[in-house]
């Protein structure tokens, strides 16, 4: 697939609507690719003109901040935001909570100020807006049960948006023991995610997963990478994985929607 | 000596306050030790959180049960405390039932109301005690909870049963008297719950009920005074501190973790060109990083420690502590202000701080803790009244990694990848979009 760069749209004296963060995790992981590339599908349908940045973006310094880098993190923002602020970037969409919470939240201080949106509030836009519908069955009726991200959730107040895009697929929602402002973490948090967890009597993700397999679903909605890898390794372990599924809300769009 | 009993009764009250006062000058200084924070911003806001979540306790009710059976106890606090107002009047001047005469049928039915309040909270508490203790909820028996924050919990709960009794007790007797026409117990008062505690009583002569209801009246009394001045021995300090806690509390989102100023200002001279880097350090360079004990820690996460009432409903929310790790958010307010109240009396013993070769890192909170934190919030989010300890959390990562350089081996890989390549793998960003051309 082609997918613009902000250094080649602006070579042509274009610029685009909104940016793309891709993150890590987006740009790197097998998994979370897909969900990458999902997005930009749901993107180019909607023909929103975006560009990424390629080589020049840079992590966040998100599990550097919360692993208590604070050095590390203030080296990563200013480098991402001279960048950003060179090609006059004012909004941005990523797939990552964690890239989405740092850069709506963190960055201002520092001289990054933009309006950043996660993906699935972005998608309800492009609904609201009527530049993309969702008319495909491949959900319809299908229990289905929803992951909140803590740091799409709790940290941002984002519960709406994720729960508006399953009901659009007309998928039957069913809520965990714990969701929206109570959702249980999956564990990756706070730079979990790089290290061994401490030791305890059970990893978080298995306890998370156990919860979401209660509500009977056939498929685990997460809207974070990260959560993404954590549900699908519980499901794993549970051996569980012909019957569970582990999606992001883009790759299901994009599925309903054969793009 | 017509005046003893009035004379007595200032004294007690006076040495009540005096002691009272004291003990609050002595938190203040303990919480001033904190760095600055400036929390004098939008002031509506945080006027409207302390009403709504201090005063309107809105964030109790999460859990219902706990959450209605608290609101009836504070209520019952609250409102029984006006009748204090006469009950110090007349222990001043003399008098009984003070405002009787002036209030009429008014005052019949505040009595009224402070009776059923008072049977309210009595039921309460007994709820509360079967939940700590025969239900045996788990958060009320994690490890940190056992010896002194068991006992002062069951201390105050008993604290609050006896004043309810004596309360009800004293307008029983207060009755009898009044029907037996005793001089100076004038008619006054309706007593909806105390009428059926009469029957203990009536079998006693009329000195007897007179001592009695004498004896419960200033036990009532002093019952009060001392469980004022047990507040700052004990977890109960939130009934005062929930007022500022709320007021004073983050109000940004709860992702936002704050930015280390410092670290900006060394991070913007190494990225400037044109830093002289033979320039004097400037003077904003703090002699430390990060948060090893309380006094590195500011006013506000202090002022959170001596307003946490151990109710555990952010070590139950706690993923780390739901899964067996050493974590729980309680504990961290615990040993910080075990810590401060460490510090605080090595201050006032020695005239300033001694140093006592201990710290709020490892001799309270190990590392072990620190690391197993996921940083989610849930903590933050289930506290009634605005506590916030994984920002406590996050300063002790920061104090472990940019001062000790002591972060787990797989975070400081993790941090070098970041450092060397952009990203928290080990990839390299000329890859960062090989995505795009795979199918």
């Amino acid at each position: 697939m082609h997918v613009p760069t902000l250094a080649e749209l602006t070579a042509e004296g274009k610029k685009p609507e909104v940016l793309f963060w891709v993150g890590c995790a987006g740009s790197f992981d097998e998994r979370a690719k897909k969900i990458t590339k999902s997005f930009v599908k749901i993107l180019q349908k909607a023909e929103v003109s975006f560009a990424v940045l390629g080589t020049e973006e840079s992590c966040t310094g998100d599990p550097a901040k919360r692993s208590g880098n604070e050095f590390l993190f203030q080296m990563q923002a200013m480098t991402n935001i001279e960048v950003m602020n060179a090609y006059e970037v004012t909004r941005i969409v990523t797939t990552c909570p964690h890239c989405f919470n740092t850069l709506k939240n963190e960055y201002p201080s520092l001289g990054g100020k933009y309006e950043v949106m996660h993906h699935t509030t972005f998608i309800n836009t492009l609904l609201k807006e009527n530049r993309f519908t969702i008319s495909g069955t491949t959900y319809k009726g299908k229990r289905i049960t929803y992951h909140d991200p803590c740091y799409l959730g709790r940290a941002n107040q984002v519960y709406q948006a994720p729960r508006e895009l399953i009901q659009k697929l007309d998928a039957e929602l069913v809520e965990m023991r714990n969701c929206k402002s109570k959702g249980l973490c999956c564990g990756a948090g706070g730079a979990q995610m790089f290290k061994e967890p401490e030791k305890g009597n059970k990893d978080i993700n298995i306890e998370r997963t156990e919860q979401a397999m209660e509500t009977q679903s056939e498929i685990i909605v997460a809207a974070c990478p990260f959560c993404n890898t954590m549900m699908t390794d519980g499901v794993k372990n549970k051996e569980k994985e012909g019957q569970v599924q582990v999606q992001d809300i883009a790759e299901m769009i994009s599925k309903a929607e054969d793009l | 000596m017509p005046y003893l009993s009035n004379i007595i009764f200032a004294i007690l009250l006076f040495l009540a306050v005096f002691v009272f006062r004291r003990n609050i000058l002595f938190i203040k200084r303990n919480i001033q030790m904190g760095k600055a924070v400036d929390r004098s911003d939008h002031s509506k806001a945080r006027w409207s959180n302390m009403f709504r979540v201090a005063l309107g306790q809105s964030k109790m009710v999460s859990r219902p049960v706990a959450g209605v059976l608290h609101i009836i106890v504070y209520l019952g606090f609250v409102l029984i405390n006006l009748e204090l107002i006469e009950i110090v009047l007349d222990g001043l001047l003399g008098t009984h039932r003070l405002f009787a005469p002036f209030m009429g049928g008014f005052y019949n039915l505040l009595i009224a109301s402070f009776e059923i309040l008072a049977a309210l909270v009595l039921v309460s508490v007994i709820v509360f005690w079967l939940r700590r203790n025969v239900v045996r909820i788990n958060r009320f028996w994690k490890d940190e909870m056992k010896g002194w924050p068991k006992m002062d919990a069951d201390y105050i709960l008993y604290f609050e049963l006896v004043l309810m009794t004596l309360f009800l007790s004293m307008n029983a007797t207060d009755q009898l008297l009044q029907q037996a026409g005793t001089p100076r117990y004038t008619q006054a008062g309706l007593f909806p719950i105390s009428q059926w505690m009469t029957p203990l009583f009536s079998s006693f002569s009329d000195p007897t009920l007179l001592l009695l209801e004498r004896s419960f009246w200033w036990l009532h009394i002093l019952g009060i005074l001392v469980f004022l001045n047990y507040l700052y021995y004990s977890k109960h300090l939130h009934i005062l501190l929930a007022f500022p806690n709320t007021y004073f509390q983050n109000l940004n989102p709860k992702g936002k973790f704050k930015n280390n100023e410092a670290v900006t200002h060394e991070v913007k001279l190494m990225m400037n060109p044109n830093a002289d880097p033979y320039a004097a350090p400037s003077a904003e360079i703090p002699e430390k990083f990060g948060a090893s004990d309380v006094t590195d820690l500011n006013w506000v996460q202090l002022m959170n420690a001596y307003t946490c009432t151990e109710c555990g409903r952010c070590t139950d929310q706690c993923p780390a502590n739901q899964t067996g790790k050493l974590l729980s958010p309680r504990k961290i307010m615990m040993d910080t202000r075990d810590r401060l109240e460490e510090v605080g009396r090595n201050i006032t013993k020695s005239v300033g701080f001694v140093d006592d070769g201990k710290q709020l890192l490892d001799d309270y909170i190990t590392r072990e803790e620190l690391w197993a934190c996921t940083s989610c919030n849930a903590c933050v989010e289930a506290c009634p009244i605005g506590i916030d300890p994984l920002s406590i959390i996050i300063d002790m990562r920061q104090y472990l990694v940019m001062e000790q350089s002591a972060a787990p081996s797989d975070l400081n890989k993790m941090m070098t990848n970041i450092e060397n390549n952009g990203a928290p793998w080990p990839f390299s960003n000329q890859d960062r979009m090989l995505w795009a051309h795979e199918n």
